[in-house]
C-alpha cells in the first residue's frame, strides 16, 4: 500500500492531516512512524507536531495492532449493562486480552469511553460500526462477519 | 486606558492588559506556574486564580482581560482555598524529591507550596513512572517532574525553531515527548538548553558532571586545568548570591584555586585567537571569491542546527573551531610545551555558559592534540554548586592572577559572551589590519543589544563589507533561509544559539525573563570598557603564541589545531 500516495491526495484539503490519518489507519489500522514523518512533509509541519496530533485523537494508534479494531465501551451504563462479559467472550474467542492484537493481525482488542449509544447498551464498535446490546452468546456471530 | 479596581486599589492599565499584567502595575503579586512574561498566554495550570465580581467561576488572571470598571480580588478566602487545592493536585502527581533535585530553591512550583503552606496533600500521591532521558549526555529530560505547563515546547518551536518538543497524548495521559516520543538525541535537538531556563521546576536540567572533576581532583598524577569563557565571568556572582557582574575577576580566580584547579586560564585568550584566525579567514574568502556570508562557528548549539537543518550551507561556516575547542587542543600542545608538562597528564576542564558544550567537547574529531582536547565542560550553575560547597565567603578572599600563556585577554574577548560581540571583535581587528589605521572609535554600538537580528556596513579601504548578527535560532533560521535562497546581502553574519548571546546560554544560572539577561550584557560592555587592552591582536600572549608557535594566521600549524570540519546530521525525523 502507497502511503505517500494517499497522503499526498489529502495535500491541499483544510485540516487535511486528519483526512490522511483516517485514510492511512482505514488501510494499515495504525499510524507507522514514517506515515507520520511523510504527513509532517507534506502539511509542512515539524514531525514533532504531527506526532502530537496522532496521539491526541484516541481513534489513531501510533502503535501497529489488528486491522479490525474491536473497541468496548467502558463507560458506566454499558458497565452496568454487561460489558465484562462481553469482554471475556471477545477474549476467549479471539485467545488474546484487551489492550492485545491477534497473531493473524486480523483484530486488536480496544476499550473506548461512552459512544453515545446508551440506549442499547452493551455496546461494542468494529472499525467505528456499532454493534448494540451486545451478549456473550452474539460475539462469535459478529466476529464472523470480519474473519475472511 | 482601561480603569479597573483590584483588591480595593484602582488602576489604569493600556487596553489589551490581562488581569495579572495589572495587577502588577499596583504591586500585588499573583502567583503563576505555566505564565512566562517572554511567552504566550498558556492558561493550562489555573494557579493564578481570582475573583471577579459578576462571574460565577473564579478567572485566570493571566489570560483575563482588564476591563472597564472590573472590581477584582485576588486574595479571599475563596480564593486561597482553590489555589491551595490546585497546587495539591499539582503535587498528587508530582515526586516529593525536593532535597534531591537540581532546582531545590530554585523551583516555582517549590516556591509556591511553600508560600501556600502545603502540609499535607489530601489526594493519593501517584507519579506516573517515567524514565529521565539521558540520551544527549547534555540535557537531562525528567517527565515525571513535568507539570504540563508547556512553556519548554514554546522556547523549543518559537524561539529557537528546533521544535524537538511535543505533546503526546492528551487530557490525563498527556506528556511532553521529544519528536515522535523517541529519545531527545534522535530528536532534532541542538541541545541548546534554552528549555531549561523555560521550565519552571526540575524537568530539564544538565547533564551533571562535578563527580568526574572530583575524581580527576582525587587523582594525584592529574594536572587539572581550567579555562574561563567570559559568560560565566559575570553570571557565576548570581550563584552565590550577588549581581551579575559584581564578583571581581581575580576574587572567581581565586576561588577556583581554592576548590582545587592547579592552574587557571582563559577562554578569552583562545576568543581573541579566535578573531585572529576568523577574521584573516574573512579576508581570505572576500578576496579569493570563497563561500560568502561566512558564519561564525563558536557556539555549539548554532552548529548542532546548521547540521542538523542546513547540511547543504555547511561550506558558509567559518573553519574555526570554537575558543573552547582551540583552548583544548593548544593546551595539550603549546601550553604543556611552554610549561614543561607532561600532555598525558593534563585533565583540561572547560567552565562554560553552555549545555552543547558539553557535547561539543565529546564529538570525536575535537582530538587534534592526540588526546581529548577538553576532558570536562562544567556549567556556570555547576561551578556555583561547587561553590556554594566549599563555603568560601567571595567577600574576604583575596584576588589571584590567571596563570601564564593563555590566560592574557583583552576588550574583545571579554565580549564574546553577548549577542554581537563576537562579530564587534572582529570588526575591531579586520579593520585596522586591513586599513593599517587605528581605530577612532572601537565601539561597534549597533551589532550590541537584545533586538534579534542587528546589521552593520563598514567600509574597508573602499570594500563595504556588510554583517549581520543574530541570535536565538528562529533568527538564525530567517537569516539562513535568505542565504539558501541566494538573497543573504551579507558578507559576514554571527550567529548564537542562545538569546542574548552566552549570557542566556543553556547552562548559566536560572534566567526568568529576558530582562536578566540584559543585566549581564550590561555587566559585559562595563568589563570591556574597563581592559586597558580593546582589540584581539593587541593581545600581548596572542603576539606570543604566532611569534613562537603558530607563526601566521591560518598556517599549518593553525589549520591542524585549531580549524575543524562539520557534517551533516541526517536527523531521521526534523
Ligand atoms: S521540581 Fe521543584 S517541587 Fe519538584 S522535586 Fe524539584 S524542587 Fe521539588
Ligand atoms: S535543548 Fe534546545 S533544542 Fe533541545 S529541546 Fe531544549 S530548547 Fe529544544
Ligand atoms: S518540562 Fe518543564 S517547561 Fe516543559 S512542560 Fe514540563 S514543566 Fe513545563
Ligand atoms: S455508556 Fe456505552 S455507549 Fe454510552
Ligand atoms: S499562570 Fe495563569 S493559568 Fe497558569
Amino acid at each position: 500500500m502507497d502511503y505517500k500516495a494517499i497522503i499526498a491526495k489529502y495535500r491541499d484539503t483544510t485540516g487535511g492531516i486528519l483526512e490522511a490519518f483516517n485514510a492511512v489507519q482505514k488501510e494499515l489500522s495504525y499510524l507507522p512512524e514514517e506515515v507520520i514523518a511523510e504527513a509532517a512533509r507534506i502539511f509542512n509541519i515539524p514531525a514533532a507536531e504531527a506526532y502530537g496530533v496522532a496521539t491526541f485523537y484516541s481513534m489513531y494508534s501510533v502503535e501497529a495492532r489488528g486491522k479490525n479494531v474491536i473497541r468496548i465501551c467502558e463507560s458506566a451504563p454499558c458497565h452496568i449493562a454487561g460489558a465484562d462479559e462481553v469482554i471475556a467472550a471477545l477474549e476467549r474467542e479471539l485467545g488474546i486480552l484487551m489492550g492485545e492484537s491477534t497473531v493473524d493481525g486480523l483484530f486488536a482488542l480496544e476499550f473506548t469511553e461512552c459512544v453515545g449509544q446508551c440506549q442499547a447498551t452493551p455496546v461494542i464498535t468494529i472499525n467505528g460500526e456499532p454493534f448494540f446490546d451486545v451478549t456473550a452468546a452474539k460475539v462469535p456471530g459478529i466476529l464472523a462477519k470480519f474473519q475472511k | 486606558m482601561i480603569n479597573l479596581n483590584i483588591d480595593g486599589i484602582n488602576v489604569s492599565v493600556p487596553k489589551g492588559s490581562t488581569i495579572l499584567q495589572a495587577a502588577k502595575e499596583v504591586g500585588i503579586n499573583v502567583p503563576t506556574l505555566c505564565y512566562h512574561p517572554d511567552q504566550s498566554v498558556k492558561a493550562n495550570c489555573r494557579v493564578c486564580v481570582c475573583e471577579v465580581e459578576g462571574y460565577g467561576l473564579l478567572q485566570a488572571a493571566c489570560s483575563t482581560p482588564a476591563a472597564e470598571g472590573m472590581l477584582v480580588k485576588t486574595r479571599t478566602p475563596k480564593v486561597i482555598e482553590a489555589r491551595k487545592t490546585i497546587l495539591e493536585l499539582i503535587l498528587a502527581n508530582h515526586p516529593q524529591d525536593c532535597l534531591n533535585c537540581a532546582r531545590n530553591l530554585n523551583c516555582e512550583l517549590q516556591t509556591l507550596a511553600e508560600e501556600y503552606f502545603i502540609r499535607d496533600i489530601p489526594f493519593e500521591l501517584r507519579t506516573r513512572g517515567y524514565e529521565k532521558d539521558i540520551s544527549t549526555f547534555s540535557i537531562v529530560r525528567d517527565p515525571d517532574k513535568c507539570i504540563l505547563c508547556n512553556r519548554c515546547i514554546e522556547v523549543c518551536s518559537v524561539t529557537q525553531s528546533v521544535y524537538a518538543l511535543g505533546t503526546e497524548n492528551r487530557g490525563h495521559n498527556a506528556i511532553v515527548v521529544p519528536t515522535m516520543g523517541k529519545s531527545l538525541l534522535d530528536s532534532p535537538c541542538v541541545m541548546c538548553g534554552q528549555c531549561i531556563h523555560a521550565c519552571p521546576v526540575g524537568a530539564i536540567t544538565e547533564y551533571e558532571q562535578l563527580d568526574e572533576f572530583f575524581a580527576a581532583l582525587n587523582d594525584p598524577n592529574q594536572v587539572v586545568v581550567t579555562q574561563i569563557a567570559p559568560a560565566v565571568r559575570v553570571a557565576i556572582a548570581e550563584e552565590i548570591g550577588m549581581r551579575s557582574g559584581e564578583l571581581p575577576m581575580d576574587v572567581f580566580v581565586a576561588g577556583l584555586r581554592q576548590v582545587g584547579f592547579d592552574y587557571v586560564l582563559h577562554t578569552n585568550f583562545t576568543a581573541d585567537l579566535t578573531i585572529m584566525e576568523e577574521g584573516h579567514e574573512l579576508l581570505d574568502r572576500l578576496n579569493n571569491n570563497g563561500t560568502l556570508p561566512m558564519v561564525t562557528s563558536c557556539s555549539p548549539g548554532w552548529i548542532n542546527f546548521c547540521e542538523t537543518f542546513y547540511p547543504d550551507l555547511l561550506d558558509n561556516l567559518s573553519t574555526c573551531k570554537s575558543p573552547q575547542q582551540m583552548f583544548g587542543s593548544l593546551a595539550k600542545t603549546y601550553w604543556a610545551e611552554k610549561m614543561d608538562i607532561d600532555p598525558a597528564s593534563i585533565y583540561s576542564v572547560s567552565i562554560m555558559p553552555c549545555t552543547a558544550k558539553k557535547y561539543e567537547a565529546s564529538r570525536p574529531e575535537m582530538q587534534d592534540s592526540g588526546y581529548q582536547d577538553v576532558d570536562l565542560v562544567l556549567t556556570t550553575r555547576e561551578i556555583g554548586r561547587l561553590f556554594r560547597m566549599s563555603g568560601i565567603n567571595f567577600k574576604k578572599l583575596a584576588g589571584a592572577n590567571f596563570d601564564s600563556w593563555m590566560g592574557a585577554y583583552t576588550g574583545a574577548g571579554v565580549i564574546f559572551g553577548a549577542t554581537g560581540g563576537v562579530m564587534e571583535a572582529a570588526l575591531r581587528t579586520v579593520y585596522e589590519v586591513v586599513t593599517e589605521t587605528e581605530l577612532e572609535d572601537v565601539n561597534f554600538t549597533a551589532v550590541r543589544g537584545m533586538e534579534g537580528i542587528k546589521e552593520a556596513e563598514v567600509d574597508l579601504n573602499g570594500t563595504v563589507v556588510k554583517v549581520a548578527v543574530a541570535h536565538g535560532l528562529s533568527n538564525a533560521r530567517q537569516m539562513m533561509e535568505e542565504v539558501k535562497a541566494g538573497e543573504s546581502p551579507y558578507h559576514f553574519i554571527e550567529v548564537m544559539a542562545c538569546p542574548g548571546g552566552c549570557i542566556g546560554g543553556g547552562g548559566q544560572p536560572i534566567t526568568k525573563t529576558n530582562a536578566d539577561r540584559e543585566v549581564r550584557i550590561e555587566a559585559i560592555y562595563v568589563e570591556d570598557e574597563n581592559c586597558e587592552i580593546r582589540k584581539s591582536h593587541d593581545n600581548p600572549e596572542v603576539k606570543t603564541i604566532y611569534e613562537e608557535f603558530l607563526i601566521k594566521p591560518l598556517g599549518d600549524k593553525s589549520h591542524d589545531l585549531l580549524h575543524t570540519h562539520y557534517k551533516a546530521k541526517n536527523k531521521k525525523y526534523l
